[in-house]
């Protein structure tokens, strides 16, 4: 017999434990793509379109391949020998996409040839060096105009430039033709209303920017016939299938790896072109190669986000309940259909119910080619649209009844007790308490407070406004039934000699902590410390399976396999040490794990040490009946519906009456992200959330000219939020846990970029109002601004 | 091509000497030749400041000084400015406060942070994000890199 005689360890859920990840990364020894250099690795560069849209007539690489040190140099049609079309993760329909183009470039940065060279200065200098000469056609810029018969067209097969038209889901719709049947509700809701506003509403096209550019190495060894990829992505797993099927090689011959990863953001989801190329490469010249994007390129060729534009009809009767929305989207997707490309835009009608009981929705979807950036997920991805137009909405409902923005939401908010709710579109919402946290951020925010300060403002001659909003997501994106690429997520948990754990988990983290947060749940599982606990990612030759890391799904559908894979190993640490439990009765069912013990659950006399139980579990001398040795389990988690999070934003903004330039005075957040594991961490997801939303609101958009040229292609041009242009956010929580995984957990990793938004636009029109203002588009450009504050109406 | 040219520069408190292109960008040298590949380049044009690094003391863009102008000079960047074991206040704040999540612009950042607290001891929180400006971080929208500066320079004045 043994007595527990360790220290007590302190629960860790819940906790802010500071992150483990950190060490390696504020001392400069991480190793992102761009640190890794193979013996004998060459360098890609490629020679991108100049142009929007045209026929390729004649490409001359004599003097790129004539350069000393170039290795090779591959148009595109040559590489199509290697490489077929890129597959996409949807079931849309979708033109031919090759990685580099064969024909015909349909956007500015489309890759149209390849050099490999022995420098990445020489791959770029012959790369300028290609002269290629185009059949010019007309650019397709503005995605209504792209519609109407006349237009060019991009892609044959695809008239009027239509890929996508459909119904999603909403009222009187038929959701297996996606057509509607019926529209009598929607005509009554609408005929009897006392009050409608109508509005069309752009959202503009924003380029992610993850700090770290996309970048690639591809070492494929003939003798094995085994190909490694480490690439900046989100998903390696994704990688290693798609890549593997364009090769013409199974799973088992491809290694993926992302290495450290600096941020994604979404726009690491998609596989790409340039990753294939550099695997096929690398075969052809039987060299390690390594491809690195610079800025521009980035904003070039990594796929952007958002540029939905919206006419949005939202009803109401005089008391401010809202009896229906009417929303025709349009979305511009770029010129090709990529890995979700064309599913991103069909999330923004299914979350246009909101946090409302809309008896009435209808959403009509349209998206449209166009000779710009590819589009797919962006933070928040759909999301963020649609709570953006209906937010704007709700806010022009309450103005024109002169209501409080806050009580027109409290009044149709969906109740407490109607959960788990169906909403018009046809999704459930699993948890939701809305009431509680509109009243706690009217309190931080001091609501009344506020108002009372804008007012006071204005008698100064000051613009100010505030405003607010109330959003509902998804995350925790499976199910399987929706996810094309699967949308469950693996983990293995593996209890070594000594006691230590590793676990290995498919939710592969760029920036989310899940080293820190994943420990922190086993060593409250095990009840050992976080210091014996190693949390293993981003390498499929290590972690078997897995989907990887967006739609805020980490924690609630990755924690939920690894916890599942936890209670196996715990299951069978218990067997173990009910086993050497020789002097007592002990059935394993009787078991706890407390303080680094196996232990008889209120009698801690009786107990072994996690240690000795795991060394026995690897000599099991005798091996109980009926067991395997070792301690290694793992488990796959497959959601049984998404999660719901919700919260209110509030904000307070200044307009320069001289210059125009809006200031961010205030912002508060109270998000209900259900249960928190670790709050530093939620909090830093929220912070950087906020900054993003706050970034499309006021700074940041893609633009092009009518040619279909960017203009917008370094950070010189393109303005990001600096730590200048934010105030100190101020964060509150309320908790509504949801039911439908073990931990409660809902997610957190888009949320602040769905609120800020709308909270920061309503501001400003709130600031604008006295000048006849009912609605400005984004971002809130000084210009802009200026022009509403001298000449009134909208922009 | 020109040829190649002799420089030699103190980096981290070790004279590196070598032959290189006259093109070559400083950040290039010392991430390729002296594969201190914890300096990052985020951009290209001199906006994003992950590739700071101190040159004689003063926090530089790396990405726009090409390695034959820092000939003679000497470079600090985030692989030297831990004491041995013991980290520098600013990477300690750093990770105390949760200033980073990606980590990339970290480097770029806390070497900013160096010299800003060199030249204010003691800055306002205002001071703070004027003097980080010329640094984006797209994961973190500042607050806790604030929170860092200010754990940091507290720890530093205690000191």
């Amino acid at each position: 017999m043994t007595i527990a005689d360790g220290p007590a360890l302190p629960k860790l859920i819940g906790e802010r434990v500071k992150r483990r990840e950190d060490p390696r990364l504020i001392q400069g020894q991480a190793t992102y793509v761009d640190d890794i250099k193979l013996p004998g690795m060459l360098h890609l560069a490629f020679k991108r379109s100049d142009i929007a849209h045209g026929v390729i007539r004649s490409i001359d690489t004599s003097a790129a391949a004539a350069m000393e040190g170039v290795e090779l140099v591959i148009t595109g049609a040559e590489l199509a020998e290697h490489l077929g079309p890129m597959p996409i993760g949807t079931p849309f329909p979708a033109p031919d996409h090759y990685s580099v183009a064969t024909d015909k470039v349909r956007y500015v940065g489309e890759p149209v040839a390849v050099v490999v060279a022995e420098d990445r200065y020489l791959a770029r200098d012959a790369a300028d060096a290609i002269e290629v000469e185009y059949d010019e056609l007309p650019a397709v810029v503005d995605p209504e105009a792209a519609m109407e018969a006349g237009s060019a067209t991009l892609h044959e097969g695809f008239e009027r430039n239509i890929a996508v038209e459909s119904y999603w889901g909403g009222t009187g719709v038929n959701p297996e033709t996606a057509q509607p049947e019926d529209d009598s509700a929607v005509d009554a809701a609408f005929a009897e209303a006392d009050v409608v506003v109508s509005q069309r509403m752009l959202n503009q096209r924003l380029a992610p920017n993850a700090m770290e550019p996309r970048g690639v190495v591809a070492h494929y060894e003939p003798g094995r016939e085994y190909l490694t990829v480490w690439s900046a992505t989100q998903n390696p797993h994704i990688l290693r299938t798609l890549v593997a099927a364009l090769m013409g090689l199974g799973e088992h011959q491809v290694r993926a790896v992302a290495p450290e990863v600096g941020g994604g953001f979404g726009c690491k989801i998609n596989i790409y072109g340039e990753e294939y190329v550099a695997a096929a490469l690398s075969r052809l010249v039987k060299a390690p190669v390594k491809w690195i994007e610079d800025r521009t390129e980035a904003f070039l060729t990594t796929t952007h986000g958002r540029d939905l534009l919206g006419y949005i009809d939202l009803a109401a009767k005089n008391d401010g309940t809202i009896t229906g929305l009417k929303a025709r989207i349009i979305a511009d997707i770029g010129a090709y259909e990529v890995l979700l490309t064309a599913m991103i835009p069909t999330l923004t009608g299914l979350m246009m119910n909101g946090v409302y009981r809309l008896p009435v929705v209808r959403h009509e979807l349209t998206e449209v080619f166009t000779n710009k950036t590819p589009t797919d997920a962006y933070r928040g991805a759909g999301r963020p649209e649609g709570l953006y137009f209906l937010e704007r909405a709700v806010d022009m409902v309450a103005r024109e009844l002169g209501m409080d923005p806050a009580e027109i939401r409290r009044k149709n908010f969906v109740p407490p007790d109607e959960f788990p709710f169906a909403t018009q579109g046809g999704l459930v919402y699993d948890s939701g308490n809305y009431e509680p946290c509109l009243d706690k951020a009217l309190e931080v925010a001091d609501w009344q407070g506020l108002l009372a300060e804008r007012d006071a403002a204005r008698a100064e001659g000051r613009i100010v406004g505030v405003g607010l909003s109330f959003y509902v997501e998804v995350c925790g994106l499976g199910p399987s039934a929706v996810v094309p690429t699967g949308g469950w997520e693996h983990s293995g948990v593996t209890v070594e000699r000594g006691g230590k754990v590793t676990a290995t988990t498919g939710a592969s983290p760029h920036g989310q902590g899940n080293e820190t947060t994943f420990a922190q749940m086993l060593a409250d599982h095990f009840s050992i410390p976080l210091e014996d606990i190693t949390i293993l990612h981003g390498d499929t030759s290590v972690v078997k399976q897995g989907i990887g890391t967006f739609g805020s799904r980490s924690q609630a559908v990755g924690g939920a396999a690894l916890i599942s894979a936890a209670g196996k190993a715990g299951d069978k640490m218990k067997q173990f040490a009910a086993a050497l439990m020789t002097d007592q009765e002990v059935s394993p069912e009787d078991l706890v794990f407390e303080d680094g013990r196996i232990q008889v659950e209120g009698a801690p006399e009786v107990s072994k040490t996690f240690a000795e139980v795991a060394d026995y579990a690897y000599v099991p001398v005798p091996l109980p009946p009926g067991m395997e040795p070792g301690v290694s389990e793992e488990a796959f988690f497959e959601p049984e519906n998404n999660t719901y999070p919700f919260g209110c934003h509030i904000s307070m903004v200044e307009v320069d009456r001289d210059t125009g330039e809006t200031k961010l005075l205030k912002l508060i957040a109270v998000d209900d992200c259900g249960n928190v594991i670790n709050p530093l961490i939620v909090d830093g997801q929220v912070h950087g959330g906020l900054a993003q939303g706050i970034g499309q609101a006021m700074f940041e958009e893609v633009v092009y000219d009518e040619d279909g040229q960017p203009v917008t292609a370094s950070f010189m041009d393109y303005v990001m939020p600096r730590a200048a242009d934010l105030p100190v956010f101020e964060l509150d929580r309320t908790v509504t846990p949801t039911p439908i995984n073990p931990l409660g957990a809902k997610g957190v990793g888009e949320a602040g970029t769905i609120g800020s938004t709308p909270c920061v636009v309503n501001a400003a029109v709130d600031a604008l109002a006295p000048f006849g203002v009912t609605h400005i588009e984004m971002p809130l450009r000084p210009e802009r601004m200026w022009r509403l504050i001298n000449e009134g109406g909208q922009s | 091509m020109s040829e190649p040219v002799p420089i030699t520069i103190n980096v981290n408190g070790r004279k590196r000497s070598a032959m290189v292109e006259a093109r070559l960008l400083l950040v290039h040298f010392l991430r390729e030749s002296l594969n201190l590949t914890g300096t990052h380049v985020g951009c290209d044009t001199s906006q994003c400041g992950a590739c700071t690094v101190l040159l004689d003391g003063r926090s530089t863009k790396s990405c726009t000084v090409f390695a034959v102008q820092a000939d003679g000079s000497e470079v600090q960047t985030i692989e030297g400015l831990a004491d041995g074991d013991e980290l520098h206040p600013l990477q300690d704040g750093f990770w105390e406060e949760h200033g980073l999540q990606c980590g990339y612009c970290t480097p770029g950042m806390i070497m900013s942070a160096v010299n800003l607290l060199e030249d204010n001891p003691a800055p306002s929180e205002a001071e703070i994000r004027e003097g980080i400006s010329g640094n984006i971080c797209r994961c973190t929208g500042y607050q806790h890199i604030v929170n860092a500066i200010q754990h940091a320079a507290e720890r530093m004045a205690q000191s």
